[in-house]
């Protein structure tokens, strides 16, 4: 008995330290400073604001076009690496996990040469983080991607999509992708969620994404700061629930695939 | 050449998109601050590394310091008993799946919004602020102290402690059923089980996450730079201050240095780290 209630008085603590900050952007964000009451006008801000709603869009094209990115240069890295070239699975293990060791404020401090070229060649875009955004997801993608790929017998596979005729590009996209779409899928939604938070290399560079957006907007305007750092939150929380959920299933049949 | 090496130069190919971009991106900014930490007007120097035991930068590091380890502690201990807490509830249930959810958003994407979160609760005019002033007429946010290395330590906890969760959970569901029931069968009470059997087992897995959580508190920047907008109590703060000034101040190259220090403070932690790592894996299979 005394051991159940202890246990709940712990639930308590930590669900009262941790879901308070978050009913407090709420009820903060929707606070009437003026009249008093309640208003939405720091919600409304996220699309009515001009600058903050480009942030948004910039912010969203980032994560898209990194992801996009992340699996065209992963996906068939990893898959070669397990077929043809075994001996490198090491070095890549290190270098994808590396950013890890590396803080991204390091990464930035020493940025500045490669990015006159990038920007020289591409042009001063927002977008050209994309290039950083790879690395900095590198370790949480190559750890949904292994995954995945460990545990299909990605050899007998390939050889058989090969032995039928499909070329590599078949091979990857037909055959190996719709086996390891959990994987895919959870590396996918990890990488938005980075993207979407990331902070230090897009203000130190100065550019303006949604978090550099969020911070100028906050010394002046509190409950619009407010009110998309709620938002960013509870986007993130429901992108990484809804992969907890929609990865359940497959993963079982997934593991019990592999120890027939 | 051989035929073989021939192959293998064939079979490297296909790597080098993924080696390019890692190269560019990730090798080279390392290997720049390195080498400029060690460079002034063109030639070799150690006028940047000896910046870095100025009062400012030295106290910068002792208050990094402090602040990674002590929320590296609080971390810890909390986010141990939490995934304790987590482990006992079902796999599959819905409550597992959303505290560990709401772990993962808050220790790894977090960031600026963890700042605004406290700012809404204790800041100046925050929720809880304002409570407080209501009932006790007592100014909880007095001093501005939220904007000093104490709030941090609060703000940092915050992260923390569900880093400490995701890291910590997989080593605990490492314990197997069959040891416990072992012990139990042999005459161990609960309390003998968890002295003799679980914290032999999870000392390893314990310290070596308790560095993590030191490192990721090292090298955060996004949360205390959205806090901390004057001043530079802390080694990240002031390398956005030498990164941002170093025209007006003449510190060019100070940031250099700063970041190198930044490397090897967490280089050796996470040495360390992996060391322990390597340890529990023994076991954890």
């Amino acid at each position: 008995m005394s051991r159940r209630l202890l246990r709940g008085a712990a639930w308590l603590g930590f669900g009262l330290f941790f879901l308070f900050p978050l009913y407090a952007m709420a009820d903060f964000s929707t606070r009437n400073l003026l009249a008093g009451g309640r208003t939405l006008r720091a919600w409304a801000n996220l699309v009515v604001d001009d600058a903050l709603y480009q942030a948004i869009v910039v912010s969203l094209a980032l994560s898209a076009l990194t992801v996009i990115a992340m699996l065209v240069l992963l996906v068939p890295t990893l898959i070669w690496v397990r077929l043809r070239a075994p001996w490198a699975k090491g070095l890549v293990e290190f270098l994808c996990l590396l950013p890890l060791t590396i803080p991204a404020l390091v990464i930035v401090v020493g940025l500045r040469n490669v990015y006159l070229w990038v920007t020289y060649f591409l042009g001063e875009s927002a977008l050209t983080l994309t290039f950083v955004y790879i690395v900095v997801v590198l370790p949480f993608a190559y750890r949904a991607l292994d995954a995945a790929l460990a545990a299909i017998d990605l050899r007998t596979l390939a050889e058989a999509a090969r032995s039928l005729g499909a070329g590599w590009t078949t091979t990857i996209l037909r055959v190996v992708v719709p086996n390891i779409w959990p994987g895919i899928l959870s590396a996918a939604f990890i990488s938005i969620a980075v993207v979407l938070g990331e902070y230090t290399i897009a203000s130190l560079s100065g550019y303006q994404t949604l978090q550099v957006e969020i911070v100028a907007i906050g010394k002046s305007d509190g409950p619009t700061s407010v009110a998309a750092s709620l938002a960013v939150l509870v986007f993130g929380f429901a992108l990484l629930l809804a992969l907890s959920l929609a990865t359940r299933g497959r993963r079982r049949r997934l593991t019990t695939g592999v120890t027939e | 050449m051989s035929a073989l090496s021939l192959r293998r130069v064939r079979d490297a190919l296909p790597l080098l998109p993924f080696l390019a971009v890692v190269v560019v991106f990730l090798l080279i900014p390392t290997v720049t601050v390195i080498v400029n930490a060690f460079v002034d007007d063109g030639g070799f120097s150690l006028a940047r590394i000896e910046a870095l035991f100025s009062p400012t930068a030295l106290s910068a590091l002792g208050k990094s310091v402090l602040l990674s380890g002590s929320t590296a502690l609080i971390g810890a201990v909390f986010g141990a008993v939490l995934a304790w807490l987590v482990i006992d509830s079902p796999p599959e249930s819905m409550l597992r799946r959303a505290v560990l959810s709401v772990c993962s958003v808050l220790a790894q994407f977090g960031g600026v919004a963890l700042a605004f979160a406290f700012l809404a609760t204790v800041g100046l005019n925050g929720v809880l602020t304002l409570w407080v002033q209501h009932l006790f007429g007592f100014n909880l946010a007095g001093s501005g102290w939220l904007y000093s290395v104490s709030g941090l330590i609060l703000v940092y906890t915050y992260f923390q402690i569900p880093l400490m969760v995701i890291v910590f959970v997989p080593a605990l569901e490492g314990l197997r059923d069959q040891w416990r029931e072992a012990a139990f069968s042999l005459g161990a009470s609960r309390w003998q089980y968890f002295r003799e059997v679980a914290v032999p087992l999870l000392t390893p897995a314990f310290l070596g996450s308790a560095l993590l959580l030191f490192a990721n508190a090292f090298a955060a920047y996004a949360t205390a730079a959205a806090l901390v907008s004057q001043g530079s109590p802390i080694v990240p703060l002031l390398i956005r201050a030498a990164l941002t000034s170093e025209m007006v101040l003449g510190q060019s190259g100070f940031a250099y240095a700063l970041a190198l220090e930044m490397i090897v403070v967490v280089a050796v932690v996470m040495i360390a780290y992996n060391a322990l790592v390597r340890r529990t894996a023994r076991w954890l299979r």
